[in-house]
């Protein structure tokens, strides 16, 4: 027998799992979970990279990150009610919270960033709202009343009014942006007892990661948008787009790369625990689909992108691709953080396995259907407050 | 005997009155439920308990797990389960095996929490085993605990006398408190769909016996009393030069579980 093999049936035999560890009980919905929350703050940030710092060139984009976030935002509660023992008991959490759970928090900070989210896309849309329900008739006419906030002035002075709104609830939304995603990271970040989420740099890398993805989800619907309906696209958008996306990305993927590091170079006990868990169940999920592919390729493209002028037509081209993969990464990422912290048993000893089903309550499908919602919603959306129209009424380009 | 005799001779008819009479009261008491009648039948296990009907008791209950006495048949865990009707699968209590083999390679089993009791040797162990002991798990009882701490609709709860209980009723699933446990101790129960764990016994405490798996345990490695009562076992036991330690320390969640004889090896 040789020592490696010998090895081998040691490391087996040695494999202890707590017996009530045996379970993931954090599934599929805890990763979709804040992959949504941060599809929500990352639009978000791009919109108010215009309303708020005037990047101009990210006009053409900026109301629709807004109703992108929306449409996300809406479906952001529903994997955790899919996930909760007792949704019809959800609302405890705001009624009779727990003052020291980190979890408790997330229906205020949610309902807060929706209301202001919500006030915003009705001030910013009002003028374009009024006169849309100026030739609407019917139903219509009656709904878009409703969204001017039941007040037709578009005269300079309400609209002088309105900028001011705006500016403010776009101030006040990044914060509240970063609030809610970085809350998201402070749920796993706050648990001592799980040495691959409990760092303080867990809150930072959601956040980052969430701007990142927001970034790319815009890219890839933008683009997508435009081309199924036969527009032009606006390619100084993509070109600062893609800028911002670099840049995120290198903050996002450093400080990853960082926590893995800072715990393997102070190699406390918990490294023991982690490196078995790196270099064996999330081997594959972690080194080769998440750094590997996903991480290094696109960050390569993406400074490639902000270096080189490439034709639009490559750009055009490369653009969503690489997007596509960056939402894998972050996917892959959340993967990695929930389930994988799971998969290590609290023994120190071993770990677990994870497979979702399709067509159980919490797999593969419902986790489909939840990701299709916000979509089919940001389309129902696009009906009422058109994506590409400015204040008169008039579409852009 | 003659007596008996005569006295059946005497009036037959009385004595199968007797009897019978006898028999259906006999009857009738074992079947009316006569929860004062039962205190005075089972005898008091923690002293000054019974009676006392105050929301919260006076005493600071520990559990002591002494791991040089266990010899891992899983009594405790087939009582515990019983108690509770555990749902297969998980556990509120469960008995781990450690062997340690001449290599200084320490290798952990826990087929079925233990309920099976261990019989057989373990064969795979590659070089001869130096030592092994068993290990019983339970719920920490711990004086800051992580899973309180996390409950975002306060069903777990740490009660005055030092009990992390679950209510049933509050709890939303969401299982929080399942990932914060360091001892993981929790589950989530596939009947309930709610936060489930050992509460040493809440309900038999507060009726002044000791917890099922403190009862059953043969070889009185399971250890549960009040530290106010200093004649106490467990008083005498944290008190003297014995070697006690808890698990994870290092977590900082203060358990009031015990072990003594805890090895290095036990995580």
């Amino acid at each position: 027998m040789s020592v490696a093999v010998h090895g081998d049936a040691v490391a087996a035999a040695a494999n202890y799992i707590f017996p009530n560890d045996l379970h993931v009980h954090w599934s599929l919905m805890i990763v979709l979970y804040p992959y949504i929350t941060g599809l929500v703050a990352g639009a978000f940030i791009v919109s108010s990279l215009y309303h708020v710092f005037h990047i101009k060139a990210l006009k053409p984009v900026a109301r629709f990150s807004l109703l992108f976030a929306l449409a996300f935002l809406i479906c952001a509660t529903w994997p955790l009610l899919n996930h909760l023992g007792h949704p019809e008991r959800a609302m405890s959490m705001m009624l009779t919270p727990n003052p020291t759970s980190a979890m408790a928090g997330f229906g205020y900070i949610y309902t807060a960033y929706f209301i202001v989210l919500v006030l915003e896309i009705l001030f910013i849309f009002r003028p374009t709202v009024v006169a849309l329900g100026q030739k609407a008739t019917g139903f219509m006419k009656m709904l878009y009343s409703v969204l001017a906030i039941g007040s037709d002035n578009v005269s300079e002075r309400a609209l002088k009014l309105d900028q001011k709104i705006i500016a403010f609830l776009a101030a006040i939304g990044i914060p509240m942006a970063c609030v809610l995603h970085g809350y998201v990271g402070f749920i796993f970040g706050g648990i001592k007892a799980n040495p691959l989420w409990a760092t303080p740099l867990m809150p930072l890398i959601f956040l980052l990661s969430a701007c990142v993805s927001g970034i790319a989800g815009i890219i890839v619907t933008y683009i997508f948008l435009m081309k199924i309906s036969g527009r032009k696209i606006d390619v100084d958008c993509v070109q600062t787009l893609i800028k911002f996306l670099w840049g995120f990305f290198i903050l996002d993927f450093v400080f990853e790369m960082l926590e893995i590091f800072s715990h393997f170079y102070m190699a406390t006990h918990h490294w023991h625990t982690l490196e078995a868990l790196y270099s064996g169940p999330l081997f594959t999920s972690f080194w080769v689909a998440q750094v590997g592919v996903f991480s290094v390729i696109p960050f390569f493209v993406l400074m490639a992108m902000s270096l080189i002028k490439f034709k639009d037509s490559l750009l055009l081209f490369i653009a969503p691709i690489v997007s596509v993969m960056i939402l894998i990464q972050v996917l892959l990422m959340r993967w990695n953080v929930v389930v994988g912290g799971q998969l290590m048993s609290k023994s120190e000893r071993g770990a677990t396995t994870f497979h979702p089903m399709w067509f159980e309550k919490e797999g593969i499908l419902p986790a489909i259907l939840i990701m299709i919602a916000p979509v089919v919603i940001l389309w129902i959306i696009g009906k009422v407050l058109p994506f590409w129209m400015d204040d008169d009424g008039v579409e852009t380009a | 005997m003659i007596d008996i005799e005569k006295e059946i001779q005497k009036d037959r008819r009385a004595f199968i009155k007797n009897v019978l009479s006898g028999t259906i009261a006999g009857s009738l008491l074992m079947v009316i439920p006569a929860g004062a009648a039962l205190d005075g039948a089972i005898p008091e296990q923690i002293p000054g308990v019974r009676g006392d009907h105050s929301p919260f008791l006076k005493n600071q209950f520990v559990f002591i797990v002494d791991v040089t006495a266990c010899i891992g048949c899983g009594s405790c865990c087939v009582a515990d389960k019983n108690e509770y009707n555990v749902p297969d699968g998980n556990y509120r209590t469960w008995v781990e095996r450690y062997v340690i083999d001449d290599h200084d390679e320490v290798f952990v089993d826990c087929p079925n929490g233990g309920l099976d009791g261990y019989t057989k040797p373990r064969t795979d162990i590659p070089y001869p085993v130096r030592d092994t002991f068993f290990v019983p798990k339970l719920c920490n009882m711990c004086q800051k605990p992580s899973c309180v701490q996390v409950c975002p609709v306060g069903a777990t709860y740490r009660t005055e006398d030092g009990f992390i209980l679950v209510d049933k009723k509050r709890c939303v699933g969401c299982g929080y408190c399942i990932q914060a446990c360091p001892y993981s101790a929790r589950y989530l129960n596939p009947v309930t769909k709610t936060a489930d764990k050992c509460t040493w016994c809440y309900h038999r405490v507060r009726e002044g016996l000791l917890p099922t798996c403190v009862n059953v345990c043969p070889v009185h490695a399971r250890k549960f009393g009040d530290l106010n009562d200093k004649n106490s076992e467990v008083y005498k036991l944290l008190r003297e030069p014995h070697v006690i330690s808890v698990l994870k320390p290092g977590m900082g969640n203060q358990p009031a579980l015990h072990y003594l004889g805890l090895r290095r090896e036990v995580v």
